[in-house]
């Protein structure tokens, strides 16, 4: 008995320690992202891994970004006021379209169903002038 | 388990279960509008409670054939996919922490919860072959750590109430 008391008892103080560890980790990781990241001036789009379109935030604009076969299945991409947000589309779950506003440097909102990845990058980092549409 | 009729009954009993929860799910509002997609993870209990009282194996093949069933119902070939990635990586974790005997039942779910959204993020990154998914995965770890502990508390608390010769559960 006292033994399996023991053993409870360490069980619970290594799920308090994973816990905090796990919980470090995302912390470290959003410090990362938020404070040293600063803000992006581009959006970059990519479809199943493939580049589609590179826009410039600064720049309000309407683009449907359609995927598929036979090019129906839409994203439409908005950027407003220096932030980006997919506003419909017509994938089953429409995550993407429910994701919030993107602006700050490798926030990304992702489309599964249609493959469709749009990340907020830096010109300098995209470098070549002739992919920016 | 000797019996093989037991055996094929009580497979069929916890997947429904499994499946009925995976189903619960889907109808519960998002927990947070903000950030969809995050899921409680609720058929977790029922693997977790399998994984304490029964076997390692029959978790195993009740979680396969839920995301069989899952992907028959409602889903997608791609869903497919990511429910794979997530489960398997899920399952394999909480089977070894449950052998190597250094966590309790939240603890186990914790990691399995974690580890679910690793492995649809590793999914993702192959399929959308693109590397800048670590926003997701900040959000996702304390998600999956928030979802494990309640999950874990379900299933710990099953595990106390449900006797062991429940159903013959022992033999």
């Amino acid at each position: 008995m006292m033994k399996q008391k023991n053993v409870n008892k360490r069980h619970l103080r290594n799920d308090i320690l994973l816990i905090i560890v796990l919980l470090l980790v995302a912390a470290t990781g959003a410090a990362y992202l938020f404070l040293f990241r600063g803000f992006g001036d581009v959006v970059k789009v990519t479809v199943d891994g493939e580049l589609y379109g590179v826009y410039s935030l600064s720049q309000d604009r309407t683009e449907d970004i359609s995927t598929g076969e036979d090019g129906r299945q839409l994203n439409r991409l908005v950027i407003r006021e220096g932030k980006a947000f997919i506003q419909t589309a017509t994938c089953p779950d429409g995550i993407c379209a429910a994701h919030r506003a993107i602006f700050r440097n490798g926030e990304s909102i992702v489309c599964l169903p249609h493959g469709v990845v749009v990340t907020v990058t830096t010109a300098q980092t995209q470098g070549e002038p002739d992919v920016v549409v | 388990m000797r019996n093989k009729s037991k055996t094929t009954a009580f497979m069929g009993l916890f997947t429904a279960l499994a499946l009925i929860l995976a189903y619960v799910e889907v109808l519960l509002p998002p927990l947070f509008a903000s950030l969809p997609g995050i899921k409680m993870g609720l058929p977790n209990i029922i693997l977790v409670f399998l994984l304490y009282r029964r076997s390692a194996c029959s978790a195993i093949v009740v979680s396969l054939l839920r995301i069989a069933l899952v992907t028959m119902l409602f889903g997608n070939v791609m869903a497919l996919l990511y429910s794979l990635a997530g489960g398997i990586l899920s399952l394999v974790v909480m089977i070894l922490l449950r052998r190597w005997n250094v966590l309790s039942t939240v603890g186990v779910s914790v990691a399995g919860g974690v580890a679910h959204n690793v492995g649809q993020i590793l999914m993702a990154m192959l399929l959308l072959e693109t590397a800048e998914l670590g926003f997701y995965l900040v959000v996702l770890t304390v998600a999956g750590t928030l979802a494990g502990v309640f999950v874990g508390l379900c299933g710990s608390a099953l595990i106390r109430k449900i006797p062991a010769n429940f159903l013959f559960l022992d033999k």
